[in-house]
């Protein structure tokens, strides 16, 4: 190991010391400004205590936004403005239409399928007694690394020659009805379900948990009244529970549709994007990594712009309930 | 229900009879949904579980025979993939790295956003609204969005390929979420407290360090769950910044390692445990704060 030992310094000093630095700037900010005038004071203080956040969030993310924008509309030596030539760039080339349609492949997917599942599966664990056990088990992808998940796929989707032993737990059990081994993660036509998959897996127990949450909210009193009036199971379902559950669905669904348009990691460790499995973000990181610095910055935003509707929709939503406070 | 009630009263034979095949008819109209509840279970758990066992079989074993042949005997069960990953250059430096990123990281970008976060919830301030609608906004800006700049940044500034870059990128990436969350928590914890220790002669400081921080722990201790396991775990963003440097984390190695290594992968089985083995640990030890510091991103926006 060749862990140097000012390193460890170094973190142990940063985590004695920027709480300390920040204890000092609190207590040592607050005497100035209480010797101020009045007036000043309560000018002054608010912007003294959300400066720390406010300049974060302005040097890591308010800038580089904007400045991504401009980097898009620029060449890569940024000395000259060069129009949309990079974001015609992405329309137009094979490899990233690619990365855009395989994105939309995950924005459907991905999203109905993982809260449909948490719907589904928090619906029918409401009604057995082994519930807890159960959701333990459905949420346990939940803290696994996508890197550590794409292992563990990586292993499930293991391919060998059809007439050799088949390692892989799917091909393995293809082979006990007859049928050929699959190369899931080669073979085009399998190969994007099969991340998409890997995707819906880790996330599943996520919607599962808030929508059950919001389930159990539901008063039972509705639910008997439903029964009594002659409802079936599925009716109960289909007419009570589900439009009950729809503004958590909606919210489920915003996060997940933000988490489909952003991934990354499944399919850089298991396919690094080959075979046609490209999504935007792995694109936008291949651009990065050749120093395509504006073709990136193009990919970025047009990876915003699809985001922006959403944004829109949280900031209503949040208007919404500052209201009600 | 009305099947178990009936049975305690007394009852001729042919009734306890009656009810018992009734219970039973019960339960077997709900065979399917245990069959079904099971399979999904089955579904969730069997990969990771396949992948432990596999990551305890030797690398011709695993060539051989699938991970579920193991589970009779003779089991063969071995470390030599363990002592594989642990040999592999950079792997034991990269453990130490991630730590090194995740417990500073996660103590800055607390620590800023606790203050912040006290600011927005109990002082007013001209363009307060604004400010904190840009920081709702913020939160669901993929931090792609954000990384060219940054990287340029880093380069200007000689931060590129050191731990601290990854401690500073991080903060400003989970800033916005946590200073929403707690900006909510702390704006719901009541008034009076504040006033009387107002009228007490107590300064925002006091307030803010003996009454506000001891009172939010509950929202900090689920939040320091999720940000440290979210940094643990982070992939994208230790790539960009550290993706060359000595001081690449757990993740990006093992993700080099797959990438690199055409045929042989298989002994990184004994790497994904180890990097998930925190993780699941924290899960499993701390469930009720786990769930509920995950579950607070649906109340957001």
């Amino acid at each position: 190991m060749v862990i140097g030992v000012d390193q460890i310094v170094i973190a142990i000093v940063a985590v004695v010391t920027i709480p300390l630095v920040l204890l000092g700037y609190i207590i040592v900010g607050e005497q100035v400004i209480e010797r101020l005038p009045e007036r000043l004071q309560t000018w002054i203080r608010p912007y003294f205590w959300a400066l720390p956040a406010i300049g974060f969030a302005g040097v890591f993310m308010v800038y580089p936004l904007l400045r991504t924008v401009v980097i898009s509309f620029r060449n890569n030596a940024d000395d000259s403005w060069v129009g949309f030539t990079n974001y015609i760039y992405f329309f137009t080339f094979p490899d990233t239409l690619t990365s855009l349609r395989n994105s939309l492949l995950w924005l459907v997917f991905y999203t109905t399928v993982s809260v449909t599942l948490g719907v589904i599966i928090a619906i029918l664990l409401d009604r057995v007694r082994y519930e807890s056990l159960a959701k333990i088990a459905i949420f346990l992808p939940v803290p696994i690394s996508a890197v550590a998940a794409s292992i563990i796929w990586k292993f499930m989707f293991d391919y060998h020659a059809p007439g050799t032993t088949q390692t892989g737990t799917l091909n393995a059990l293809l082979g006990t009805v007859g049928h050929d081994p699959v190369a899931w993660l080669v073979n085009s036509t399998t190969n994007n379900a099969a991340l998409i998959f890997v995707g819906i897996w880790s996330i599943t127990g996520f919607c599962m948990v808030i929508l059950s949450a919001s389930l159990k909210a539901i008063s039972s009193e509705v639910l008997e009244a439903a029964r009594m009036d002659g409802a079936n199971e599925f009716q109960i379902v289909r007419l009570v529970v589900t439009p009950l559950l729809w503004p958590t669905i909606t919210v489920v669904g915003t996060t997940m549709i933000i988490n489909a348009l952003k991934t990354f990691d499944i399919v850089y460790v298991l396919t690094a994007g080959a075979y046609d499995t490209d999504v935007i973000a792995t694109q936008m990181f291949s651009q990065l990594a050749h120093a395509h610095y504006s073709r990136a910055a193009a990919v970025g935003v047009v990876l915003f712009a699809a985001i922006v509707p959403l944004l829109i929709v949280n900031i209503r939503r949040f208007q919404q309930q500052e209201e009600q406070r | 229900m009305s099947g178990v009630q009936a049975t305690t009263r007394e009852m001729a034979p042919t009734v306890v009879a009656v009810s018992f095949l009734d219970r039973w008819g019960h339960q077997l109209q709900r065979l399917p949904l245990h069959v079904v509840i099971i399979v999904f279970c089955l579904i969730w758990i069997v990969p990771t579980i396949g992948m432990i066992v596999n990551s305890f079989r030797s690398l011709g074993d695993m060539g051989n025979a699938g991970w579920w042949t193991t589970l009779f005997p003779p089991h063969g069960f071995t470390f030599a993939s363990y002592q594989q990953v642990l040999n592999t250059e950079g792997v034991g430096t990269s453990i130490v790295s991630s730590i090194l990123i995740t417990i500073p990281a996660t103590v800055i970008q607390l620590a800023i956003a606790t203050m912040g976060a006290y600011a927005f919830a109990w002082m007013n301030f001209p363009g307060k609204n604004i400010f904190f609608i840009v920081i709702v906004g913020l939160m669901v800006v993929p931090i792609q969005m954000t990384l060219i700049p940054v990287l340029q940044f880093f380069k200007a500034t000689g931060l590129n390929g050191t731990i601290a870059s990854v401690w500073l990128a991080h903060s400003g990436y989970g800033l916005p979420f946590e200073v929403f969350l707690l900006r909510n928590y702390l704006g719901g914890l009541p008034r009076e407290v504040f006033e009387s220790a107002e009228v007490d002669g107590a300064g925002h400081a006091v307030r803010f360090l003996r009454i506000a921080v001891p009172m939010t722990i509950p929202a900090i201790a689920s939040l320091t769950i999720f940000v440290f396991l979210g940094v643990w775990n982070d992939l994208l963003v230790a790539l960009t910044f550290l993706g060359t440097s000595t001081n690449r984390p757990f993740t990006v190695v093992i993700t080099q390692l797959v990438t690199s290594l055409g045929g042989g992968w298989q002994f990184l089985t004994a790497a994904a445990v180890l990097q998930m083995a925190l993780p699941l640990a924290v899960f499993i030890a701390l469930q009720r704060y786990f769930v509920r510091g995950v579950t607070a991103g649906s109340v957001k926006g």
